[in-house]
């Protein structure tokens, strides 16, 4: 047996020998890409590259299926198994800092100059993270059913107030031909919910926390600001304007398409989609409450772990990855948003005419991140559930308090989040 | 028996397969539905859930999502992994648990009433609740193997079956069978000067088939649908099972038809193990009851 | 029961011993450590010390009392009431949100509230979730439990005769089980949709009057909802394990009976059931554990909602422990699930007890 062992050894060493031209020092790396065969070839491809243009770092991709890569992380990282390299979800990020699952990025900030603010991932005052690409969300439509309802197409420079924003509502239900005016893909649980609503709070005036201090959300979730948009929200249930909770997933998938929606509230990966289906179709920029039409940003990007030997190599790496052309790659492959204008005119759907230009404008002009603290993974499940209990009918009021204390009492135990 | 005519047997005969066939209608659908959306284009099968066709081979039939879910995800991998740790466990399972079973009922030692009471308590415990504090604990246990002494046990084999190798209903369902098993037999052996082990072997467990069957086939479940435990504990691909693959089809746009492909090729490993099961054990147990 | 010729210590114990050492390691040994987790503030991810809190996690969850709350009134100090006779009262936030007179209801709310005279009486708690979780776990268990027992064993009897091709019967019976609950949950919400088959099916054979349901959607039918999936999938396995009771008892026994004219009812009554005690009492005990540990169809079909209708207590654990990364507030959560489920174990054994 302990020859059979050796002579294993010794065969894995020399293929091992053999396959390396020289001693080139293994990075690993996770990625949350598992299942998605596109994304999974563009970042092969970068990595392949990346190996062969230098000999000191080898990077060996781990992928994992995007909805249960979080717990995988925090399983990895309680279990002291973290890898050099972790892409992480940009709201998340704070939180991973905070805890001590990521270093600062040590790459060359002059390089991110011209990057949309969503992807730069900063916490504390440093880079910790930063996105290959962005993701945005529009109010989807057609020519067909503006000109039908005699709706004005709002612009950037002039986006629907919250008044003609209902107006447009109350002409697609008088219209008779569609299931419900609007689909808010409500039942898409877990993320969506803040990614996507918390800018109608924003626009209303309100926010998930007071990003003064980060330290109470007393005032943001239940002032007047939020209690306007808690009615107003429960108004779109109550009143038929959009599916709630227990909206079929199958009708989010092909609801649109299929005519049962007059609107969608949906993002970015899912326009050529709509585009393929309807020549007419049309991305609308959010209205505006009050404060500004508003809209969310920063998706996934790369960090560094803070279990790392190697942070030079690990940042060499996401270094390398920011090139325009990898970026225009993402975005040909899966439809994102390149990060940069550079990038965005090589690409297929980003250009000057490109069929979904209108996003990159859309999170240039619109785009605010979520509340940048490591409380934010806590606040955005409160959050989440009390916009389903609201839509189901609870007390605005009443949810909105718990809210608030829940968030409160949270930030409390863990002595402020670092703020 | 005799006084009823033939006709009379006959038409209840009938009766008795038109209800066992309603009932099984009744069970059979969500499968049905499985196994025809998978030869069906997304949207297609979207939208035929609100009708009858559903559950009918209609409309624009292909195995492509047998071929995308495939190329997708590892498949032969996963099923691999699942089958291996799967077997693996039930196996040892069956041992652990029916020798701990057999000490229970048989034999009076000091001790035993406190620890039967302490496995039945862990009936209780969802693992939800403990799956921190156990990976917690699997990271730093220590293992001699091959490769010589090592401390972790995450991205294995073995941290996917040697946590689930007893547990505390294996247990209870051979007790309480054994409970039912006649104790002069065991007496009488030992009268006879056989040895415990003895006993275990050639006489309880040749007993034992129905209990087997039916622990081996719950056991075989649990194991086959793991998902939080290798989730937390898995983070290469090459070890990773079948439920956990089952997340790679929940993309932005899930892509329905591929998962009904795929769950249909996972779950024919299971209906082969029950069918399997059931004609070695139950079928021929049925007529020898052992009862008294 | 202690004859000379079955007690053997060393034996004993070595029998036992893999299968509760194995228990032992991995399943007490973390159990007792969530225990010592909910005793402290630990957080999932933190960089923060863990403290030891006692018993504050406790408190959080379980603190609950009564505010009375007298009706309004004007200036002559009427009772004022609306259009339609209706009293008014103030709302309770004006109780519990920084109202120094109530310090002990800081933090509270609502859970439910019934009228004593014109008084209202408002059953507050610092975490009306986890209350109304223990509610809709208990009403899970007292349906779920007996009925899926129930079902189970008629259709063990049922599928337990000499039959042509029963085999193929037991194995569609038992297909449910096969499959994951995880996806069994998954295919169930397009039945429930409200545009889905259950709705057209129902419609149909009502001739149109019945009218669709959106049952996940609604508080008053999710759960229900939820029961009778929960009941179809695991019957099964029930059945299953009835079958290897019914299987036990001995041919003779049935010959017996029938040799002496006993009904189908009197032979199910003096030879069927007495033969199934000990199989009984397993299914008892299995299936009301598996009611208690109810999780991933709530997962999975609606989130604990709408308004905590479906939320249960493994739910709320998992939700805190790690959706909110507070691990020891979870792990409270799971110890009294723990010490409650024990209690009634314990009872059941008491009352199932061998006379």
């Amino acid at each position: 047996m302990k020859l059979g062992l050796t002579f294993g050894a010794a065969l894995v060493a020399s293929v091992s020998w053999a396959s390396l031209a020289a001693a080139q020092t293994e990075l690993s790396m996770w990625y949350h890409g598992a299942g998605n065969e596109v994304e999974a070839n563009i970042l092969n491809g970068i990595v392949a590259d990346f190996n062969a243009s230098q000999s000191d770092w080898t990077v060996v991709v781990e992928s994992f299926p995007q909805e249960s890569y979080n717990d995988s992380v925090v399983a990895a990282a309680l279990a002291g198994n973290l890898p050099d390299i972790i892409d992480v979800d940009g709201p998340v990020m704070p939180n991973w800092a905070w805890s001590g699952y990521l270093q600062p990025l040590t790459i060359d900030e002059s390089i991110i100059e011209g990057f949309l603010p969503g992807p730069k991932g900063y916490w504390d005052g440093q880079l910790y993270s930063i996105g290959l690409w962005d993701a945005a969300v529009a109010l989807v439509t057609r020519q067909s059913t503006l000109d039908a309802l005699g709706l004005r197409t709002p612009t950037l420079d002039q986006p629907w107030t919250g008044d003609e924003f209902m107006a447009a509502l109350d002409a697609a239900k008088a219209s008779g031909n569609y299931e419900y005016p609007l689909d808010l893909g409500m039942a898409w649980t877990g993320e969506w919910y803040p990614y996507a609503f918390s800018p109608f709070l924003q626009s209303f005036g309100g926010d998930i926390v007071d990003r003064s201090t980060y330290l109470t959300a007393e005032g943001a979730l239940n002032g007047d600001a939020a209690l306007a948009f808690g009615e107003w929200w429960q108004t779109l249930f109550t009143e038929g304007y959009a599916p709630g909770t227990s909206q079929d997933p199958a009708d989010r998938d092909t609801g649109f398409i299929d005519g049962k929606y007059a609107f969608s509230w949906n993002g970015n990966w899912a326009a050529l989609g709509a585009l393929n289906a309807h020549d007419d179709t049309l991305f609308l920029p959010a209205p505006d409450f009050g404060n500004g039409p508003k809209i969310g940003a920063a998706s996934w990007q790369f960090g560094v772990s803070s279990a790392s030997e190697h942070p030079e190599g690990a940042s060499a790496f996401i270094e390398f990855a920011l090139q325009d052309k990898y970026l225009a790659a993402f975005s040909d492959g899966i439809g994102l948003i390149p990060p940069t204008t550079t990038s965005a005119a090589m690409t297929e759907n980003y250009g000057p005419d490109g069929a979904m230009a209108v996003f990159y404008d859309l999170t240039k002009a619109q785009a605010l991140v979520r509340p940048v603290t490591p409380g934010y993974v806590v606040g955005a499940k409160v959050f989440e559930k009390a916009l389903a209990d609201i839509a189901n009918g609870a007390d605005v009021a009443d949810t909105l308090d718990a809210a608030v204390d829940e968030i409160n009492t949270d930030i409390e135990r863990n002595g402020g989040y670092g703020h | 028996m005799a006084a009823i005519t033939q006709d009379n047997h006959g038409l209840r005969l009938i009766m008795r397969y038109v209800v066992l066939t309603l009932i099984a209608i009744i069970f059979m659908f969500p499968l049905v539905f499985m196994v025809m959306s998978s030869f069906k284009p997304d949207l297609q099968l979207l939208r035929d859930t609100s009708s009858i066709r559903a559950f009918l081979p209609v409309g624009d039939l292909s195995f492509d999502n047998y071929r995308d879910a495939s190329s997708r995800v590892p498949i032969g991998t996963f099923v691999f992994n699942s089958v291996l740790v799967t077997g693996v466990t039930v196996l040892l399972s069956l041992l652990a648990c029916s020798l701990a079973a057999f000490s229970f009922v048989f034999l009076n030692w000091k001790g035993r009433d406190v620890l039967l009471s302490i496995i039945l308590a862990t009936l209780i415990v969802p693992f939800e609740t403990i799956a921190i504090p156990l990976l917690l604990l699997v990271s730093q246990m220590p293992w001699i193997g091959l490769e010589g002494f090592q401390v972790g046990w995450l991205n294995t084999y073995r941290v996917q079956i040697i946590p689930w190798i007893a547990d505390g209903l294996t247990i209870f369902l051979f007790v309480q069978y054994f409970k039912d098993l006649p104790r002069d037999l065991i007496e009488a052996s030992r009268v006879e000067g056989a040895s415990w082990l003895q006993i275990y072997l050639k006489v309880v467990m040749p007993l034992a088939g129905p209990v087997i069957a039916t622990a081996a086939i719950l056991k075989f479940l649990v194991m086959y649908n793991q998902y939080l435990w290798p989730l937390i504990v898995v983070q290469q691909e090459t070890y990773r099972p079948v439920m956990v693959g089952l997340q790679y089809f929940f993309q932005l746009n899930t892509a329905w038809g591929e998962i009904m492909a795929y769950l249909t090729i996972i779950t024919v490993p299971v209906l082969a193990f029950y069918l399997v099961l059931q004609r070695a054990f139950i079928a021929s147990i049925a007529s020898t009851g052992v009862k008294g | 029961m202690a004859s000379k010729l079955t007690t053997s210590n060393r034996a004993g114990w070595a029998f036992a011993l893999p299968g509760f050492g194995l228990i032992a390691l991995f399943i007490v040994v973390p159990f007792f450590f969530a225990f010592y987790l909910s005793l402290t503030n630990q957080r999932l991810i933190s960089p923060n010390p863990t403290e030891f809190v006692g018993l504050e996690n406790y408190r959080n969850l379980l603190s609950i009392s009564v505010l009375s709350i007298e009706p309004e009134v004007d200036e002559t100090g009427a009772l004022i009431r609306d259009a339609d006779g209706n009293l008014a009262y103030p709302r309770v936030r004006t109780f519990t949100r920084d109202n120094p007179d109530y310090p002990q209801y800081a933090g509270m709310r609502e859970w439910f509230r019934w009228h004593s005279g014109d008084t209202a009486k408002v059953v507050v708690a610092t975490d009306v979730v986890f209350w109304k979780s223990l509610r809709n776990t208990l009403m899970f268990v007292l349906v779920v439990a007996p009925v899926q027992g129930a079902l189970a064993l008629g259709l063990a009897l049922l599928i337990n005769q000499k039959l042509r091709g029963i085999n193929i019967y037991r194995a569609i019976y038992f297909m449910p089980v096969v499959v994951s609950i995880v996806v069994v949950s998954l295919l169930w919400r397009f039945l429930y949709a409200e545009e889905g088959l259950l709705n057209s099916i129902l419609s149909a054979f009502s001739f149109g009057l019945f009218e669709g349901r959106d049952w996940l959607g609604d508080e008053n039918t999710a759960l229900g909802a939820i029961k009778a999936m929960s009941i179809w999938q695991a019957v099964g396995f029930h059945m299953v394990i009835w079958l290897s009771g019914l299987q036990t008892i001995s041919p003779t026994l049935y010959e017996a009976a029938s040799i002496e004219g006993a009904s189908k009812w009197q032979t199910f009554r003096y030879v069927t059931w007495p033969g199934l005690r000990n199989t009984a009492v397993l299914v008892l005990i299995v299936i009301t554990m598996q009611a208690f540990a109810l999780f991933a169809q709530i997962d999975v079909m609606t989130n604990g909602g709408p308004l905590d209708s479906t939320t249960t207590v493994v739910f709320q654990a998992v939700e805190r422990g790690y959706g909110k990364q507070d691990i020891s507030g979870g792990s409270a959560i799971s110890v009294i699930l723990f010490l409650l489920v024990l209690s009634i174990s314990l009872i059941q054994r008491y009352l199932t007890r061998e006379k």
